[in-house]
């Protein structure tokens, strides 16, 4: 049953879930539920629409509220804080509390994240756990709002919000890309001088903008978070600076220029220092719109 | 711990012989060179020597370097050896201090809570000072403050036990404060998850390279720690007897001992405070050199800190360039070379009884 309503709705969206791929798991005609989809955590099967979902995925939040689930929300984690609406408690992703989630009597629990056993102990209760981990790439990112849209009963919204992010995405990239062409970039996480390579998911941001990340030489260990060197980045003289450091550890245009030889550094001199918040900077939601969007008028700047 | 007192101490134990003074600085120099002419950017020998030979305004010589090869040399590089040098110097001496003071072959700076404290002073900037005041400046300040706070709570302890107040009531106050601090920074730290990975790096100990500003931010206490501790340094070879025997040589213990402990922690926590943690330089420094030459206190202690401030510019050099262009945490790097070592010194040690 399930397997032929598969085939004969699989004609049709074969278009629009092209990019479905590998992991993706299996596809639905929206709204019907059972749905089964395949997660980080393996299989599971939402037996029908979620009122009650509890997110402990900033990303996810973002991504719930992008495509109008909003209303089955009733709680998420304390580093949930976008959107504004979004009704944040203290629950911890980080630190969960089985008990404290288990409160709110949910039925669908969003994680990004699973220490020591959180998915068992929620299954062992009966609430279903969908885990989705950090995207590492902007294909992972859109099967996860996918994934979101099916298992919530909105679809369609989740198609529609793709859509509508890869249309501006692609026509950022149109524009940016001649003028990036060549251009470095140093992209920075922490005050200490910890980076992204084109590996991550904000590294992917940069390729796609054609830059170079100076970042990529640094990652003997390949964990795609090297600490760099201060002398090699003021010798790399990158173009373009990247803070994703603003809201956590105060940096500005201003305290990176007063560091001792930054003042050298092609993207001070020229102020091509881009603040992107940290948040936007570390999720995979629809937000990655804002990302290419402050980059671009960046480089719009650089080209003037 | 402190049942080791009972050894027997060399009261006579060598003095500052001239071959192992030559030896240290000669190490010293070795170990400066080294550090700025080897980092992750390749700038040349002759090209370094050229440049600070124009820096010294030698008659007749131009830097070759470009601008921003000088900014790498004179803005980033020497300063952190410099850095280096001062913090390497200061809890190799702090180390070998409270060893002396405690008779504890296990003493190291961070023995009566200064690390403990420090880290709860970080972790409580980075999670709750205001957007304006958090960054690299109140870090620095917050760590002091906590290392202090929790020194003078761990000499407040020890005073308040009934028993007479030796050494090992200190330590174990030390002990006490340290487990407490600790908690309440895993505690702070959990709360915040978003801190982890800023506090994790702090914790692992890294010469950051920040100019001469730091250099200027510390140099002042590790001064004072320094003048403090060497004025006193025939003062320890005494201590080291036991209370009593120093007390009978017409020593006021417990006022030198405070001395002695207040500029060994100030100079720490100072150090502590811009670097973070780095392990074992207070331990295997004093023991390598006690080891290899068989001094007393009165040589050890100028000995650890000439030889210590080089151990961490060589120790600092590998944690720069050995994955370079990225880093490695210099905590890791000293405590890499430093376990190996230290597990060779309990050994010749065990046996001996005496060998402190």
């Amino acid at each position: 049953m399930l397997r032929s309503s598969f085939f004969a709705a699989g004609a049709a969206v074969a278009a629009l879930v092209a990019f479905v791929s590998g992991a993706a798991g299996g596809s639905q005609a929206p709204a019907s539920f059972p749905v089964t989809i395949v997660t980080a955590g393996g299989k599971v099967t939402i037996a029908e629409k979620p009122r009650r979902i509890v997110s402990l995925s900033p990303t996810a939040t973002e991504s719930l509220f992008a495509i109008d689930a909003g209303s089955q929300v009733i709680a998420v984690d304390d580093q949930s804080d976008y959107p504004k609406s979004a009704p944040k408690t203290s629950l911890s992703g980080f630190t969960p509390n089985v008990e404290a989630i288990a409160a709110y009597r949910p039925d669908l629990v969003i994680i990004a994240y699973d220490p020591k056993g959180l998915s068992t102990a929620l299954k062992r209760l009966g609430i279903t756990v969908i885990h989705q981990d950090g995207a590492t790439t902007f294909k992972g990112a859109y099967q996860q709002i996918r994934q979101l849209g099916l298992v919530s009963g909105h679809e369609a919204d989740a198609m529609r919000l793709i859509g509508r992010m890869k249309t501006k995405i692609d026509r950022i990239v149109r524009t940016s890309r001649s003028g990036a062409g060549d251009l470095s970039v140093y992209h920075e996480l922490t005050p200490d001088l910890y980076s992204a390579t084109s590996k991550t998911f904000v590294g992917k941001v940069y390729a796609a903008l054609g830059m170079r990340n100076i970042a990529d030489a640094a990652d003997a260990a390949g964990t795609g978070y090297p600490q760099l060197s201060a002398e090699y980045i003021v010798s790399a003289s990158p173009d373009v600076i990247v803070l994703a450091d603003t809201v956590c550890c105060g940096q500005k245009p201003s305290t990176v220029a007063a560091r001792p030889g930054w003042d050298r550094i092609s993207a001070v001199r020229t102020g091509s220092i881009v603040r992107i918040n940290d948040s936007i900077a570390s999720r995979w939601g629809p937000r990655l719109v804002n990302f290419f969007r402050a980059m671009a008028s960046a480089l719009a700047r650089l080209r003037q | 711990m402190v049942a080791a007192a009972e050894h027997t101490s060399d009261v006579r134990a060598r003095g500052l012989t001239p071959l192992w003074a030559c030896a240290a600085v000669a190490f010293l120099l070795f170990a400066l060179v080294v550090g700025v002419l080897v980092g992750p950017i390749e700038l040349g020998i002759g090209r370094v020597l050229e440049s600070t030979a124009a820096r010294l305004h030698l008659p007749g010589v131009s830097s070759p370097l470009s601008p921003t090869e000088e900014a790498i040399l004179w803005e980033i590089r020497v300063p952190r050896v410099v850095l280096a040098a001062l913090v390497g110097g200061m809890l190799a001496l702090a180390g070998a201090t409270y060893q002396g003071v405690f008779r504890n072959p296990l003493a190291d700076p961070y023995l009566l809570g200064v690390a403990a404290g420090a880290g709860l002073g970080a972790t409580i900037s980075i999670a709750y000072l205001p957007e304006g005041l958090r960054g690299q400046r109140a870090l620095p300040v917050a760590a002091f403050v906590g290392g202090a706070v929790a020194v003078v709570l761990t000499y407040a302890v020890g005073r308040s036990a009934r028993r007479e107040r030796d050494a090992a009531t200190l330590v174990l106050a030390g002990v006490t404060v340290a487990a407490f601090f600790t908690a309440w920074q895993t505690f702070l730290q959990q709360q915040n998850a978003e801190t982890l990975q800023q506090v994790y790096t702090w914790i692992l100990g890294n010469i950051p390279s920040t100019g001469w500003s730091d250099v200027v931010l510390i140099l002042p206490y590790v001064a004072v720690a320094a003048v403090v501790i060497l004025a006193l340094r025939r003062v320890v070879d005494v201590l080291n007897l036991g209370d009593d025997e120093a007390a009978s040589l017409g020593v006021n213990v417990r006022r030198v001992r405070l001395a002695l402990v207040v500029a060994a922690t100030l100079g720490t926590a100072a150090a502590v405070a811009v670097t973070g943690l780095i392990g074992f330089v207070g331990i295997i420094v004093p023991h390598a050199i006690r080891l290899l030459s068989g001094v007393g206190y009165r040589a050890l202690l100028p000995l650890s800190v000439i030889v210590g401030a080089g151990f961490l510019v060589l120790a600092d050099v590998i944690a720069r360039t050995a994955l370079s262009p990225a880093e490695i945490p210099l905590g890791v790097v000293t405590a890499f070379f430093g376990a190996p070592f230290f597990a060779l010194v309990l050994r010749t040690t065990r046996g001996g009884g005496g060998g402190m």
